[in-house]
């Protein structure tokens, strides 16, 4: 596929390899802050490939990771309501909440429905017009103007029906949380990609500024990564920190302004619960008040229960980058993909399940 | 969750396009990219373009990196 298999090129990928080798004498701790990211270092085996010099290690970026028990319990307990239907990706549905999880909750008869777009669930609520339906909406910056979209046509149309549950997360306020928690030593920050298509790359600059962390957007493929790689330690070997963009084709510096506006005319920033991080100010989405028809927060009365935490899951540590998915004692016994015990297992992105299926890179593999 | 993958726009009718994506057909909406015409590539997330992709940007990172390669080659044999 065109813009994909250019980006696989191996003669590339063994040039820029060769030369973060040559140059890499510093130490360079770098974030990924982007589960995309993270999955596809493991799975390319580009840990393998740096010098030791170089160590990447895993940020918060997983929305489904990062959703806490606490809302995971909400999203339960609305789909529990009768005549609810309760729309989400299918990431949603696995994991586990305090005492259930969406998956379960369908197996008891609630109607729970996977969907690959906010244009999917906007069709559910059409096609059901007797019924709420409910989108669960998860995801960040890339993800939130497609369900402002989804409202403002539901608006549009006069679809009453058709609700949605934001859990939405903003991400600049993330890292800040984490560089001001001081528990991770940073020499450079990669910079997810579809984040920063829409909110380009100018919100990165505090954490070079303020924080004096390089900082580069990355694209997806290995030689995005590579090349990112490359200039972060170009960076950090002249004792710069700017940032800057390796996903060219994909982020302009100022985002998509549209996708933006869209965003912001549906939705308003918000504290929001971290799972790891707990709660981070500015760090959320809810909608505005005169979407508030569409808030399923405020359309449904429903009881979430008190919270609960799985004993010895360290999800949470693991998304701070504090440790690593080898670190704790349930992965790959008690915690697998086919009966997860943390979220970080459960979504495609997550660390412990990018670990389980490729390896974590460690020596010896 | 922040996936999105190229696909190329076939057709236009308002905020709605149809895309291929190696193959495979699809209908997408255009609301975050209205600029986005026939022709065009853009990054696909859960059935919306969020971006338009820079072609001349991509084969500029690409020529780059072909010049990163050529001086390493120069080097060793040097």
């Amino acid at each position: 596929m065109r813009f994909v298999d250019e980006y696989r090129r191996s003669d590339l990928a063994q040039a820029v390899i060769g030369r973060i080798r040559r140059g890499s004498t510093r130490k360079a701790r770098l974030m990924e802050f982007c589960g995309g990211h993270t999955v596809a270092i493991l799975r390319h085996g580009i840990r393998q490939l740096l010098p030791p010099t170089v160590e990447m290690l895993s940020g918060p970026g997983c929305p489904v990771c990062v959703t806490d028990n606490s809302d995971l319990d909400k999203a339960i307990a609305l789909a529990r309501l009768p005549r609810v239907i309760l729309t989400t990706f299918g990431d949603m549905l696995k994991v586990p909440g305090s005492r259930s999880s969406l998956q379960e909750v369908r197996a008891e008869g609630a109607d729970v429905r996977t969907v690959y777009s906010t244009l999917d669930a906007l069709q559910v609520a059409r096609d059901n017009p007797g019924r709420p339906v409910v989108f669960l909406g998860v995801g960040f910056e890339t993800t939130a103007p497609t369900v402002a979209a989804s409202v403002l046509q539901a608006s549009r149309e006069g679809i009453n029906n058709y609700h949605v549950l934001s859990f939405h997360k903003l991400c600049p306020p993330a890292i800040r949380a984490i560089l001001d928690s001081g528990e991770v030593d940073l020499q450079g920050l990669v910079c997810p990609g579809h984040v920063s298509a829409v909110i380009g790359s100018q919100p990165w600059e505090f954490v070079a500024s303020e924080y004096g962390i390089p900082c580069v957007v990355s694209g997806f493929e290995p030689l995005d990564i590579l090349q990112c790689i490359d200039m972060l330690v170009s960076q950090i070997e002249k004792g710069e920190s700017r940032v800057e963009i390796a996903y060219r084709r994909g982020v302009h510096a100022e985002g998509n302004q549209r996708a933006l506006e869209l965003m912001y005319e549906v939705f308003e920033v918000c504290p929001a619960q971290w799972r790891g991080l707990g709660t981070v100010p500015g760090s959320g989405l809810r909608l505005r008040k005169e979407f508030a028809a569409f808030d399923a927060e405020l359309a449904f009365d429903f009881d979430p229960g008190p919270t609960l935490h799985p004993k010895g899951c360290i999800c949470g540590d693991i998304l701070r980058a504090v440790k690593r998915p080898s670190d704790c004692q349930l992965f790959g016994r008690v915690c697998t993909p086919a009966s997860p015990v943390g979220p970080c297992m459960v979504s495609s992105e997550g660390s412990c399940a990018a670990c389980y299926q490729y390896g974590d890179g460690a020596a010896g593999e | 969750m922040c996936l999105a993958v190229p696909a190329l726009i076939k057709s236009v009718e308002g905020l709605e396009a149809e895309v291929d994506m190696g193959g495979i057909t699809r209908r997408v909406s255009l609301w975050l990219t209205p600029e986005a015409k026939v022709g065009d590539y853009v990054l696909l997330h859960t059935g919306y373009a969020i971006n338009v992709i820079d072609q001349h940007e991509a084969e500029e990172t690409l020529r780059l990196l072909e010049e990163m390669m050529a001086a390493a080659d120069a080097e060793e044999e040097e």
